[in-house]
C-alpha cells in the first residue's frame, strides 16, 4: 500500500500551483502551460514502454493472471501475442467469460491452471477450440466458476475482503465438484477451497450461502481506449469486469489506443475508468485488441475470426497460425501492416453507434 | 404468408412469454429474435438488457455475442458485470432469462459444461456464463433446446444451472428465494412444468408435430395429457421478425 500512497500524493500535489512552483524550483523559465505539460510527460515517461517490456518487467512464468475483456470486445491481444513470444509459461489464468485471447494463451501452451465462466467466441467458434481441445486432452487443469461468482471473487480481491458471498450456484455442480487436486489446493494462488456452503446468520435456520474465495492475481491485463498523460484510463463501452481486475491486482498492464493530453483526460472526469497510482505500465498500441473489438475504434474482425477459428481447428494450422501472427511479428506497426489498411477499413467503427454498421458478420 | 420455420415458430413462441414491462436478460442467437420481437408488437415497455452490463441497446443491428459492441449502442447505460447480475437479482423487477443448454432434465436442470466426466469429458462446452447466475436470480427463465433424447436426459453429465432441482419445493428449500424454470421452447413444442411436482409436461406442440413425437424424442417420460395446438405465427410477427428485427439473417438464415 506505502507505495500507491505515495503515488496518490504525487498526483494530488500536481496541481497547477504545485507545478507552477516545482517549475520555478527546476528553474523553468517557461509558461505555467508547458511546465505543466513537461511535468506530465515526466509522470507517464516511466510507466510509457512497449508492449515487450511491459511483459518482461511484470509478468513472470507461474503468474496469476487477470484477463480483461470479454469473449469477442476488448481483449488484451498485443500482450497475449507478447507473453507467448516471451516464452512465459505455466501461467494462472483467472477470468469470467473469456474469448480470442484466452485461446491463443492455452493453445500456446502458455497456461497451466484456468479458473473460468465461459471460453467461447459467438458464432465464430462457440466453445473456444484450442481452450476445448487443451481440456479434454488434460493439458491444463480447470475449475469452473460463474461469471457473476468470478466477477465477484475480483470485487472481493479488490475490497480486500478474504470472501464474497452469493446465492449463485447453489446445489449445482459448480460448487460440488472441484476442478482442481486436493494436492493442487493451497499452493501457489490457488484458493485452500473452491468454495464454502455456510449458514445464513441472519436466515432462516436452514437458509444457506455460497462463500467464495477473493481474487487477488498477480497481473492485470486490460486493453483501454485512452490513458492520460497522467496515466488515468478512460474505457469506453462496457467494462465488463476489467475494473474489479484491475481494482484487485497487484500489478496492472494497460494498452491503449490513444494517449490523451493531462488537460483533455481530465476535462470530463465523469467518464474516466482507472486512477494513474494502480496502473504500473502503459503501452501505446493502436489496434491491440484486434482481432476483438474495442467500442467506437473498430468492430471485431469476422474474416480473421473465421480465418483463426478454420486454422485453430488443425492442430498443423495453429502452429501456422502462431508463427504468421506471433512469432514472425515483431512490432504492432508490422501487426497493423499484415491486418491491412482495407480490413482495417472494413472494421473501423462509427463515431455515433461504435460499431461498424453492415459489417458483413455471416 | 403461410411458410415459416421452425425457428421463426420457436423465436415468435418464446417472445409470448414476455409481459410488458418484464426486464429481459438475453442472450444471443434466437433469444434475441424473441426478446426483440415481443418488444416490437406486445411488450414495447419491456426492456432488454446483457450480462455484460449493456442496458437497454437499440439493437438496430443484431449482436452475435453478449460482448459484441452492438449491445452498446443506443443503450440507456453501459455498465459492466456486477451491475448487470444485481439488476437481474433486482427485487423490484420481474427479471426473465433467455437460457440455452445441451442437455436438460426432467426438473429444467440444465448442463452447459461438458459431456462425460467432468474431469476428463469427451466435449468440452464454454461453461456457465452467467447462465448458472440467471437460473438462480432471475424471477424466472425460458430455456431454447433442440429436442432430441441426447438432451432431454435422465441424469445431467454435469449440472450447471438450477432449474427445479429435485422438484415439489426443492428449489425453495435450497435456499432460493424466487425463479425457476418456466417453460422449455424446443423445435417441436413447448413444455411447462407441473405447478406441485414440478416435472416436466407438454404444453403445447407445433402444427404438423404430434404429442407422440414429442415423447419418442424425450429421454424421459413426458406427461402429454395436457397439450393443445399452438397458434402459428401470425402475419405480423412473421413480418416483424423478419423486416424489423433480422433482415440481414443473422440469425433467421
Amino acid at each position: 500500500m506505502g507505495k500507491s500512497s505515495f503515488r496518490a500524493c504525487l498526483l494530488t500535489l500536481a496541481s497547477p500551483v504545485r507545478v507552477f512552483l516545482f517549475g520555478v524550483k527546476r528553474k523553468f523559465i517557461t509558461s505555467l502551460i508547458q511546465v505543466e505539460i513537461k511535468m506530465t510527460d515526466n509522470n507517464l515517461g516511466s510507466k510509457l514502454m512497449t508492449a515487450e517490456e511491459a511483459v518482461s518487467k511484470f509478468i513472470k512464468n507461474g503468474d496469476q493472471l487477470a484477463l480483461g475483456g470479454f469473449t469477442v470486445n476488448r481483449n488484451p491481444m498485443l500482450l497475449a501475442r507478447e507473453i507467448i513470444k516471451q516464452g512465459i509459461e505455466d501461467l494462472h489464468v483467472v477470468c469470467h467469460s473469456h474469448g480470442q485471447a484466452l485461446d491463443l494463451l492455452v493453445g500456446a501452451g502458455c497456461v497451466s491452471y484456468l479458473e473460468i465462466a465461459y471460453g467461447g467466441m459467438g458464432r465464430f467458434a462457440p466453445t473456444c477450440i484450442r481452450f476445448r481441445k487443451a481440456v479434454c486432452s488434460g493439458l491444463i487443469k480447470i475449475d469452473d466458476y460463474s461469471n457473476y461468482q468470478m466477477s465477484l471473487r475480483f470485487l472481493g480481491g479488490a475490497m480486500g475482503l478474504p470472501f464474497m458471498v452469493t446465492k449463485s450456484g447453489l446445489e449445482t455442480d459448480l460448487v460440488k465438484i472441484d476442478g482442481f487436486s486436493k494436492e493442487d489446493r493451497g499452493k501457489r494462488k490457488i484458493a485452500k477451497k473452491k468454495l464454502e456452503i455456510a449458514r445464513n446468520p441472519f436466515g432462516a435456520e436452514n437458509d444457506t450461502v455460497v462463500l467464495l474465495p477473493s481474487l487477488n492475481p498477480d497481473v492485470s491485463i486490460i486493453h483501454a481506449q485512452y490513458v492520460g498523460e497522467d496515466g488515468t484510463v478512460r474505457i469506453r463501452g462496457l467494462t465488463f469486469a476489467d475494473l474489479e481486475q484491475a481494482n484487485s491486482a497487484s500489478r496492472v498492464i494497460v494498452t491503449c489506443e490513444e494517449i490523451l493530453s493531462r488537460s483533455e483526460i481530465r476535462k470530463d472526469p465523469d467518464q474516466n475508468s482507472l486512477p494513474p497510482f494502480l496502473i504500473d505500465a502503459v503501452v501505446k498500441a493502436p489496434i491491440a485488441a484486434h482481432p476483438t473489438a474495442c467500442h467506437h475504434f473498430y468492430d471485431y474482425d469476422p474474416t480473421h475470426l473465421r480465418m483463426y477459428a478454420d486454422m485453430a481447428r488443425d492442430d498443423g494450422k495453429f502452429q501456422r497460425y502462431l508463427k504468421e501472427w506471433v512469432y514472425d511479428i515483431p512490432d504492432q506497426e508490422t501487426y497493423i501492416e499484415k491486418v491491412g489498411l482495407s480490413r482495417l477499413a472494413e472494421i473501423k467503427a462509427d463515431p455515433i453507434l461504435g460499431y461498424a454498421p453492415g459489417l458483413n458478420r455471416k | 404468408m403461410t411458410g415459416y420455420s421452425k425457428l421463426e415458430m420457436m423465436a415468435v413462441a418464446a417472445g409470448r412469454f414476455i409481459a410488458d414491462g418484464d426486464v429481459v436478460f438475453a442472450g444471443t442467437g434466437i433469444s434475441m429474435l424473441a426478446a426483440t420481437v415481443a418488444k416490437r408488437i406486445h411488450a414495447p415497455n419491456s426492456v432488454v438488457f446483457f450480462e455484460t452490463g449493456g442496458i437497454d441497446p437499440s439493437l438496430d443491428e443484431l449482436p452475435m455475442a453478449v460482448a459484441d459492441p452492438r449491445v452498446m449502442a443506443g443503450a440507456s447505460m453501459n455498465s459492466g458485470l456486477i451491475e448487470s447480475f444485481s439488476l437481474l437479482s433486482n427485487r423490484r423487477l420481474r427479471t426473465i432469462a433467455f437460457l440455452g443448454a445441451a442437455q436438460i432434465d426432467r426438473y429444467g436442470n440444465l448442463n452447459s459444461t461438458c459431456l462425460g466426466d467432468y474431469r476428463n469429458p469427451t466435449i468440452r462446452f464454454p461453461g456457465s456464463g452467467g447462465a448458472c447466475d440467471a437460473a438462480s436470480l432471475a424471477s424466472g427463465f425460458i430455456i431454447f433446446m433442440e429436442h432430441e433424447k441426447k438432451r432431454f436426459v435422465n441424469k445431467l453429465d454435469y449440472f450447471t444451472s438450477p432449474g427445479w432441482l429435485n422438484g415439489d419445493d426443492s428449489r425453495e428449500k435450497a435456499g432460493f428465494s424466487r425463479g425457476g424454470p418456466v417453460a422449455v421452447v424446443t423445435n417441436l413444442g413447448i413444455m411447462a412444468f407441473h405447478p406441485t411436482t414440478k416435472e416436466m409436461i407438454l404444453s403445447q406442440h407445433y402444427p404438423g408435430v404430434s404429442p407422440e413425437d414429442v415423447s419418442n424424442n424425450t429421454g424421459f417420460e413426458l406427461d402429454l395429457s395436457r397439450t393443445s395446438e399452438v397458434l402459428p405465427p401470425t402475419e405480423l410477427e412473421l413480418k416483424t421478425l423478419r423486416d424489423k428485427v433480422d433482415p440481414q439473417r443473422l440469425i433467421l438464415s
